[in-house]
């Protein structure tokens, strides 16, 4: 059985305009959505507060539970159905107040007790102290950073064979980041600042495909973070966990599109390599779309099935495998290409035949 | 690669009877009894979010330890210059850096210097300066030793909460000291979360004060509180209403007794109201010091006072010997026996404050288990029915692989000891998915071979080596992202990076190893002409 003939030849990165305009887009739109909100939504776990699920024996609405909740001043909290329909669970979620967190639980079960009588079940309590809430943010964000970091190093290393380069990356990436966070910066400009660094690096160093595998990254992470942003998701702990297994599932797909490309340079020497490269893409699409499909499938089990608790983990994760394997097509082939191109335009010949005998990694 | 195959197919034998042995705990609840004495019987350790339980993280005020240390010191001090007769306009503590104290005359300055550096070797006496006539010493703590005295009460906080916590009875409770004063305390199955927050939570200083009887309680309550005089609050609950009130108590400050001398404490219960109290013992020391005060304080009300909460304030009718008290205070059973715990264990060196507390009901561990274990069959047979529509015989080939890893990685979290998680089960889902990745890439490769008009043998053979780099190359970086994870991601999180990393290096040899023998088996040793795939 087959879905994709073996003599299938797309012309992918020839509608690279039309991919960087629909990409370019969509992160317009997540840096929109993002500003309009005042930055992501962080859950508890991130900003300090109280969440309580709650199932109650008989059907209710939130706006029932919000006037339930008057009494005790937290008829500002947020309250969300949770959960399948038949079920009349909730979510409560209490962002940082001055109310004293500890033993709030009990004044929520108290209170909805004394509103619809007894069959009031707390089965989650979430209590963050503000502390926590910025020490758990930090480890977040530091645990994607050195992430995408180490796996740009191993990218360089390993594809163009420049070790001594990614290492010379990673210690001007120390020494920067070193130098930031003795100012004081917050780790999210930290992150910022490291990525482009990290980014200009790649540049200078020539460091080409790991500039486009690192591009394509932050634009999956980017447009799952604008899904989340435009479904009124919480970014909660295991949201991050899921950011980052984007991020290796994202490089994944990535990595095996480069694979063939260095493998087809190396093999049709005198080929373009606009046509090297949509013939490698057009080489691995059958397994780009079927483990793609495989993993979907699972996700999507997951995503319906899996219960409340896990499911934003199971959506970040749609969500990225669907981007991860259009940008690993669209998005970080062309920019490898338009890389060859500048070194063309600039040095024509001379520069791309040498660029080629780097790839071929001597 | 296609020679050894015996031995190759050996090493898988192997690796399966090792897996079923480390899942087989986990699996069965009657294994035969010699199974225990010499094969592996632990479990899978199911994470706080899928059998329900309390993760606590807690810092130890450990400045405050800091302060009653120097509260202590500047008493020793006050005896000591007295004894010394020195007199003194001053002494008082400067926050938690040390102690402040003016001399009312300047000739005792070598004499008290003398006595100070020989009793106080923790501290910086400094040149003292003249202020107004006086000389002014600033006394202070050493930074040594005030990092000592702060490491001391968090370890001493720790030692005191596992005792309660084992007396309190949670089977397989985890504390442990992290950065920054701070314990992390994970209870599995425990079913009263408010209950056992608040058990460990307590810091049960236990005081004995007199009550203050020369003077007004509602006087002080209008702000005139005489010197060495405190206003606490006594709960009492009338026994025919069930009404709950607070008394004000006007006590004297000064402490007479502590919980210090305390060696054992229990539940009894008072004939005459069916009430539960508790009993408490004190060691000879304590016993002769209890002995001491009562006889003294003969007709005068003694109050028993809990983390400034005034229990009883019984008048002492005699001299109390024997070493035995009772607090008594319309205890429910749960509460007098928690408070004879807390007793029994000590009392914290310092308050601890709750920074992080996470329950889950044991109904929603249930839930997400059960859910967790349908999505995995669901998505899992969804994938297993596709590969094998698609590769025919192949992709048969790759969903033995695809269930053997899957067994992997449950015996290796039995294996390592780690702990399974909800996203660890999303994390297993995941893996199934893309475990089918890496047999995807050598089957596209083995077609494309054959396609080239090679012979199965050869086409297997090219197919294999050539997804074998890029194979490993995707597998690393998601590795990275694992391992990192794992670095830095706490409780259900790190649950999740465990499964994703073992199913990566599960899937690596799965994937390529297992069936690279079976399809030797096929095509080399039976000589197969035709490949399925």
């Amino acid at each position: 059985m087959q879905f994709i003939k073996p003599d299938i030849n797309i012309d992918f990165v020839g509608k690279r305009k039309i991919a960087f305009l629909f990409s370019g887009a969509l992160i317009l739109l997540t840096l929109l959505l993002l500003v309009w909100r005042g930055g992501p939504n962080y859950g508890v776990d991130f900003t300090g507060g109280v969440l309580i699920q709650v199932r109650l024996d008989q059907i209710h609405s939130p706006a029932e539970i919000k006037k339930a909740l008057k009494p005790i001043d937290l008829q500002d909290s947020i309250i969300q159905q949770f959960g399948e329909k038949a079920a009349d669970e909730f979510l409560i979620r209490v962002r940082q107040t001055k109310l004293e967190l500890t033993g709030l639980s009990d004044k929520v079960k108290a209170a909805l007790g004394s509103a619809f009588g007894k069959g009031v079940d707390i089965r989650r309590v979430e209590m963050v102290g503000p502390k926590v809430g910025k020490d758990l943010r930090q480890k977040a964000l530091f645990a994607i950073f050195y992430s995408i970091l180490f796996i740009a190093i191993y990218i360089s290393g390993r594809f163009e064979l420049k070790w001594m380069m990614s290492i010379v990356m990673a210690l001007s990436l120390a020494f920067v980041v070193y130098l930031t966070s003795s100012f004081g910066m917050p780790v999210t400009w930290l992150i910022v600042i490291a990525l482009l660094v990290t980014l200009g690096l790649c540049w200078f160093l020539n460091l080409k495909y790991a500039l486009g595998a690192v591009i394509a990254l932050i634009h999956d992470v980017t447009i799952t973070v604008g899904a989340f942003a435009l479904t009124d998701r919480e970014i909660s702990l295991a949201i991050i966990a899921a950011f980052l297994t984007i991020v290796g599932y994202s490089l994944n797909d990535t990595i095996i599109v480069f694979d063939r490309i260095r493998e087809n340079v190396r093999r049709f020497r005198r080929r373009p390599f606009q046509e090297v490269m949509n013939a490698s893409i057009n080489e691995t699409l059958s397994r780009t779309i079927l483990t793609s499909s495989t993993t979907l499938v699972v996700v999507a089990a997951l995503f319906f099935l899996g219960g409340g608790v896990i499911h934003d983990f199971a959506f970040a994760m749609l969500v990225g495998i669907f981007v991860g394997t259009y940008s690993s097509i669209f998005v970080a082939s062309p920019i490898l290409l338009m890389w060859e191109g500048k070194i063309a335009g600039t040095a024509p010949k001379k520069g791309s035949t040498l660029n080629k005998r780097h790839a071929e990694g001597s | 690669m296609s020679k050894n195959l015996g031995l190759r197919a050996g090493i898988v034998a192997v690796v399966v009877i090792v897996a079923l042995m480390y899942l087989a705990p986990s699996l069965s609840r009657n294994l035969p009894p010699w199974w225990s004495s010499v094969l592996p019987k632990d479990k899978i350790h199911l994470g706080l979010d899928l059998q329900g339980g309390i993760h606590l993280n807690l810092e130890v005020e450990a400045g405050k330890a800091v302060e009653s240390n120097l509260e202590r010191v500047v008493e020793e001090l006050k005896h000591d210059l007295r004894k010394n007769k020195i007199r003194y306009l001053e002494l008082k503590r400067l926050d938690t850096d040390g102690i402040a104290l003016t001399l009312m005359r300047d000739e005792d300055e070598r004499v008290f210097t003398e006595m100070f550096k020989a009793d106080q070797p923790d501290f910086d006496i400094g040149t003292p300066v003249h202020a107004e006539g006086k000389l002014q010493f600033r006394l202070m703590l050493l930074k040594k030793a005030k990092d000592r005295i702060m490491r001391m009460a968090v370890e001493q906080a720790l030692e005191t909460i596992r005792n309660r916590v084992d007396q309190f009875g949670v089977s397989e409770p985890d504390i442990r000291p992290q950065e920054g004063h701070r314990i992390l305390i994970q209870l599995p199955g425990v079913k009263d979360p408010k209950r056992a927050v608040a058990l460990i939570g307590k810091t049960a200083l236990l005081e004995f004060k007199l009550v203050d009887e020369d003077h007004s309680v509602d006087e002080a309550l209008k702000g005139r509180i005489p010197p060495g005089d405190e206003i606490l609050y006594e709960m009492t609950t009338d026994r025919t209403t069930g009404q709950r009130r607070r008394t004000p108590l006007l006590l004297k400050s000064r402490t007479l007794f502590t919980g210090e001398y305390i060696t054992d404490a229990r539940v009894q219960i008072d004939s005459r109201y069916n009430e539960p109290y508790v009993s408490i013992s004190f060691d000879s020391r304590g016993a002769r010091l209890f002995e001491n005060i009562t006889g003294q304080n003969i007709k005068k009300r003694l109050a028993i006072v809990l983390d400034n909460k005034v229990y009883s304030a019984p008048v002492i009718q005699d001299k109390i010997s024997g070493g035995r008290a009772q607090i008594t205070g319309r205890f429910g059973m749960d509460e007098a026996r928690d408070l004879a715990i807390v007793l029994r264990a000590g009392a914290l060196p310092a308050p601890v404050k709750i920074l992080e507390e996470r329950t889950v009901g044991p109904s929603l561990g249930r839930d997400s288990i059960e859910k967790g274990i349908k999505s995995t069959i669901i998505g899992g047979l969804a994938v297993v029915i596709f590969m094998a529509v698609y590769y025919g015989l192949s992709g048969v080939i790759a969903n033995v692989a695809l269930v053997l890893n899957v067994l992997l990685i449950m015996s290796g979290l039995a294996f390592f000891g780690a702990t399974l998680t909800l996203p660890g089960i999303a994390g297993i889902i995941l893996t199934i998915g893309m475990a089918v990745d890496a047999n995807v890439l050598i089957f596209e490769r083995i077609r494309e071979e054959l396609r080239l008009g090679k012979t199965p043998r050869a086409s297997i053979e090219g197919g294999y080596g050539k997804a074998l780099v890029t194979i490993l190359d995707a597998n690393v970086t998601t590795l990275i992202a694992a391992l990192v994870l794992f670095q830095f991601g706490t409780g259900p999180v790190r649950g999740f990076a465990v499964t994703l990393s073992i199913g990566i290096i599960a899937s690596l040899f799965t994937a390529i190893f297992v069936t690279r023998v079976i399809f030797d088996y096929f095509y080399v040793q039976k000589r197969m002409k035709k490949i399925s795939i």
